[in-house]
């Protein structure tokens, strides 16, 4: 068998150069062939997700938005130590420390805390590497099915604390959780 | 002529017209939806029910938009240009038999706006003018890619012309009359004309297909060399008239499609039903069945238009003049042959 004639998918054709006969040069047969491909099309399951009220099945390990995590006593865990910044390919990450008061003993674990912690959902590819970065477990990229939701303003996609912090609510019914296990 | 047909002819007239604008408006939803299912798609499915508010939204949004017009010499003939494409493409509709006749007010109403007797003719000659509105359009734009696809159009429209009205000339021998009334009521019972002259059908289906600028021969507007061909400078409703226009020359071209070869209002047994359940309803399921035929070929339209790919030039003119043409005018000496068959006997002494 030479090279030529080996197939891998089972669906290679030499191509002819013979002269067409009247009955293809008329083409009718081709195009009335042609419709019936298209017609067949017509009938087909279809490919389209209605989205807003469809939602495309997703993977168990499934990476959605980012959550900056709270310990079990509802202190927000990051640091600031900008590693997540720093191993984010698509550079999407900017934050700014600042030092954790006397009286802030409660809202942060470390002395040094994200006074200003941004993401920008338009610049980040869900990759996960913040995630595998952070040495403080701070932040997570969750299972949420919702990864952006459409907005009219680039400013919009720029997720401050004020949407990435774990709410405090989940917080203690963690801590819940945990004590009764 | 009493005021009652002044006021009957003016119903008809502008039940035609109000159905027109409907049917060439509810295409380009039809275009759109049948693009879609074809393509494995859903298409428009957010304005109405199955996307159906989707023409007047287009609508709304086109009157809406900012009329921009280029810096040409020509003002005037850019502002008429669309509206000769649509003039003429309404105009055609008059001669249109929609059904035969209802009994209503103790008066016999003929669903037809004109019953002239050169009506075939007719629409050929409104057709020709309608490639005014394109070459106008193209021309006042200043614009090459206008003026090519204006161009274009011009020459495709004049030489498919001359195969349609070719083609039509078998089909005329046999039925000895213009009138596409008398052509209808020819054709009832299943006497159909595409059974009779299937070649001259599919001259003229072909040539339908050059002369409304559709897929395969929407070389007027090609997107991928032209813009958008003629009306690349145009916007808003401007636009919107031609690609209307172009609509309704398809329901129109349609249309007569279905009259001329498909047997026009006639079904099936609309004998029976006139005998048994009255004129006025077998008359009115043959207006059903006329849009039955009429809707069948708009869909055929738009399936050929999402299945061949479009011709070159020199394959389009090679089509018209070196193939179409030649085989109408064999066509012709076919049917006068068999016409003539009994003389031809008779003189060769048979
Ligand atoms: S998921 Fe990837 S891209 Fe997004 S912020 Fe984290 S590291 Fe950057
Ligand atoms: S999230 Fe983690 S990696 Fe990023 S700054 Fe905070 S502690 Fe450091």
């Amino acid at each position: 068998m030479s090279i030529q004639e080996i197939s891998l998918s089972g669906r290679k054709k030499l191509v002819s150069n013979k002269e067409m006969t009247f009955l293809e040069k008329m083409y009718l047969i081709a195009i009335l062939k042609g419709l019936g491909i298209t017609i067949k099309h017509f009938f087909r399951k279809k490919a389209t997700i209605n989205y807003p009220e469809q939602v495309r099945e997703f993977s168990p390990v499934y990476r959605g938005r980012h959550m900056l995590k709270r310990d079990e006593q509802g202190r927000e865990n990051c640091t600031a130590c900008g590693l997540c910044a720093l191993s984010c390919p698509a550079e999407a990450i900017t934050m700014k420390a600042a030092e954790r008061k006397a009286d802030e003993k409660h809202l942060y674990r470390e002395e040094k805390y994200a006074s200003i912690y941004e993401i920008n959902m338009l610049r980040c590819i869900f990759c996960g590497l913040c995630e595998e970065a952070c040495p403080k477990d701070a932040i997570y990229l969750t299972i949420s099915k919702e990864l952006v939701p459409a907005n009219y303003d680039r400013e919009d996609f720029i997720f401050g604390k004020d949407k990435l912090v774990m709410p405090l609510e989940m917080a203690i019914k963690n801590t819940q959780l945990k004590n009764s296990n | 002529m009493d005021s009652t047909f002044i006021i009957e002819k003016s119903v008809v007239i502008l039940v035609v017209f109000g159905v027109t604008m409907l049917m060439a408006m509810y295409s380009t939803w039809a275009e759109r939806k049948v693009a879609a299912y074809l393509q494995d798609r859903v298409g428009p499915n957010r304005a109405g029910w199955g996307g159906l508010f989707q023409p007047l939204a287009d609508g709304l949004k086109l009157f809406a938009k900012e009329e921009f017009a280029p810096n040409t010499p020509n003002q005037f003939l850019f502002r008429v240009g669309p509206g000769i494409a649509m003039a003429t493409a309404l105009m055609t509709s008059a001669v249109i038999p929609w059904g035969d006749r209802l009994h209503l007010f103790g008066r016999d109403i003929l669903l037809q706006a004109t019953d002239i007797n050169v009506g075939i003719l007719y629409i050929f000659g409104i057709v020709s003018v309608g490639v005014y509105g394109i070459m106008i359009g193209g021309w006042a734009s200043n614009n090459k890619f206008s003026l090519i696809g204006a161009i274009r159009a011009a020459s495709q429209m004049v030489s498919y012309e001359v195969a349609m009205g070719l083609s039509i000339v078998a089909l005329l021998m046999m039925t000895g009359t213009l009138s596409l009334k008398e052509i209808s009521e020819q054709q009832a019972g299943m006497n159909w004309n595409v059974f009779y002259q299937p070649i001259s059908f599919l001259i003229f289906l072909i040539c339908a297909f050059a002369e409304t600028n559709r897929t395969p021969f929407d070389l007027a507007e090609c997107e991928t060399e032209l813009i958008g061909g003629y009306h690349t400078e145009y916007s808003s409703m401007r636009m919107g008239f031609y690609l209307f226009a172009e609509y309704a020359n398809m329901f129109i071209s349609s249309t007569i499609l279905a009259v001329l070869f498909f047997g026009g209002y006639n079904y099936p047994g609309m004998s029976w039903v006139a005998e048994n359940w009255g004129v006025n309803l077998a008359n009115i399921i043959g207006i059903g069945a006329l849009f039955v035929k009429l809707c069948g070929f708009i869909f055929f339209y738009m399936w050929v238009r999402w299945t061949i790919p479009r011709f070159r030039y020199d394959q389009l003119m090679h089509l018209g003049w070196r193939i179409l043409i030649p085989l109408s005018i064999i066509n012709i000496m076919i049917t006068g042959v068999v016409i003539l068959r009994g003389e031809i006997f008779a003189y060769l002494g048979w």
